[in-house]
């Protein structure tokens, strides 16, 4: 069971949270080509490591946040805001 | 060597110690017509029926760790076909009927075991979604039924269907031709009739890039020196996107962990496959008598092998309220496979972005059952170049078109 520091709410069990999925996706211009809009909506890097990502405390505050966590080992390196830039 | 009744006698004669191996564990050779990169039971399947359809017999596997060792070991051995759409249906029951049709192909008993699938309502939506769901079958020509609560009494007496049960269930709807089949035996079925056919199956050899050559995929880069070859194809699963970013490209695939755990051995007590879309609960029993119970996705991206805890809870809450009697039960093992999810829980057979490089993937929490096919119809584009009729529906072109194959309903647990 991981235990994820809220950044609001402090560290509390994973099953009080939902995962949204990749973060920092940006959405492309309406015009663009079937290819980048495909790859938007679909194509992921997926990776095995660190993964960018966002989480919703559904079960407490209910705010929004992103992390940073591995997903082999699933230790959270950092959490920060949803508006913040993407961390070095 | 053929095994038979008669060599099992022969054997017994002889105390069992004239037994050869089942199949060659080779050594890489540095050149192939076609190499595999994944040893589960899609990538050995490929192999066998790029040797037995196409004869084209220079082929190798290439396994990271252990064949079979991957999702082939981590699943819960159900087959069944009874999925809502036309694409879908062709293609996984053309999956089972080579699964009726694998321990005599392969002269090595798979212990398939045609024992129905019962899948239980539990409120009138339910009633109503399956007989869309049975009728979208019989559309395709597979066999399902609608029962009544009286037949899944008589069918499967151990569920609780008491007036005060926590999920009432009103009905059900069953494939009679679902069931299970032994995971090892598919694989190594599978890894057998390949080596005899001259295919090299090479362990503990981990690829490490793919080369290429003027834009083209020429072999692959391992632990164990580099393979060159022709056309090279993937078959790795929840590990696709990891081999895609090796060869340059991205897919529309997400990696969770599913998990499943057993009981410890009980008398034969339940002789069909139970699955409650509803609450999550998807149990059978094995032939050595253990309880095998399924889960839902732990749904946060992951590459651990293990499953969370909430989720190992969460299902077997819901499996006791299907069936009370196991709550004196000890689990014996719990474990998780990483599954490569697709928007549209599809799969993906076909061409990648790299020529040369063909790619076998995103059956997300399905993949056993499909092995047959998912081997038929890869060893199909790997030898011929050419797309096979069945898997047509199936490629990565899907995602820019937009003509996705939205199984997500059918799978009978929610992604």
């Amino acid at each position: 069971m991981m235990h994820i520091p809220c950044p609001w709410c402090g560290a509390r069990d994973e099953n009080e949270f939902v995962c949204g999925g990749t973060s920092h996706l940006q959405r492309p211009a309406l015009d663009v080509s079937d290819e980048v809009w495909g790859a938007y909506l679909f194509f992921r890097d997926n990776p095995k490591g660190v993964h960018l990502e966002r989480w919703r405390h559904v079960h407490g505050c209910g705010q929004w946040f992103n992390a940073a966590r591995n997903t082999l080992t699933h230790e959270i390196l950092s959490v920060y805001r949803m508006t913040d830039p993407v961390p070095q | 060597m053929k095994y038979s009744a008669w060599s099992l006698l022969r054997g017994a004669l002889g105390g069992h110690r004239q037994w050869p191996p089942a199949w060659r564990d080779a050594a890489p050779k540095p050149r192939y017509d076609v190499v595999i990169v994944g040893g589960g039971g899609h990538g050995l399947a490929a192999a066998y029926y790029l040797a037995k359809n196409h004869g084209i017999t220079n082929v190798a596997v290439v396994e990271r760790g252990w064949i079979g060792g991957g999702n082939t070991g981590r699943n819960t051995t159900i087959v069944r076909s009874n999925y809502l759409y036309p694409e879908s249906a062709r293609l996984y029951d053309f999956s089972l009927k080579l699964y009726e049709g694998l321990s005599q192909a392969l002269n090595f008993n798979i212990m398939l075991s045609q024992r129905g699938q019962l899948m239980l309502a539990h409120s009138r939506h339910d009633l109503d979604s399956m007989s869309r769901w049975a009728n979208a079958m019989r559309m395709n020509g597979i066999q399902a039924e609608l029962l009544s609560r009286e037949a899944v009494a008589a069918l499967a007496p151990v569920i609780d269907l008491s007036p005060q049960a926590r999920f009432p269930v009103l009905g059900a709807f069953m494939q009679r031709r679902a069931g299970t089949a032994r995971h090892d035996a598919v694989a190594w079925g599978y890894a057998r009739a390949a080596s005899a056919l001259g295919v090299d199956i090479i362990q503990n050899c981990e690829v490490r890039g793919f080369i290429n050559e003027g834009g083209r995929c020429v072999g692959v880069d391992t632990a164990r020196g580099a393979l060159r070859a022709e056309r090279v194809g993937i078959a790795a699963a929840g590990h696709s996107s990891v081999l895609a970013k090796l060869a340059g490209f991205r897919l529309p695939v997400t990696s969770y962990a599913l998990q499943a755990m057993v009981t410890e051995p009980l008398k034969p007590l339940l002789d069909t496959v139970v699955i409650s879309p509803s609450t999550g609960a998807y149990v059978s029993q094995s032939d050595k008598g253990e309880i095998v119970i399924g889960a839902m996705l732990d749904l946060f991206p992951s590459y651990a092998q293990r499953g969370s805890f909430a989720v190992t809870q969460a299902i077997l809450a819901a499996t006791l309220a299907i069936f009370p009697s196991f709550s004196r039960l000890r689990l014996m093992r719990q474990w998780a496979g990483i599954v490569d999810v697709v928007h549209d829980s599809s799969p993906i057979i076909g061409p990648t972005p790299v020529p040369g490089l063909y790619i076998n993937c995103g059956w997300g929490t399905g993949g056993f059952k499909a092995i047959p096919a998912g081997g038929w119809t890869l060893a199909h584009v790997l030898a011929t170049g050419a797309t096979h009729p069945l898997a047509e529906p199936f490629q990565l072109g899907r995602f820019v078109s937009g003509r996705l194959v939205d199984e997500a309903a059918a799978s009978g647990i929610a992604h």
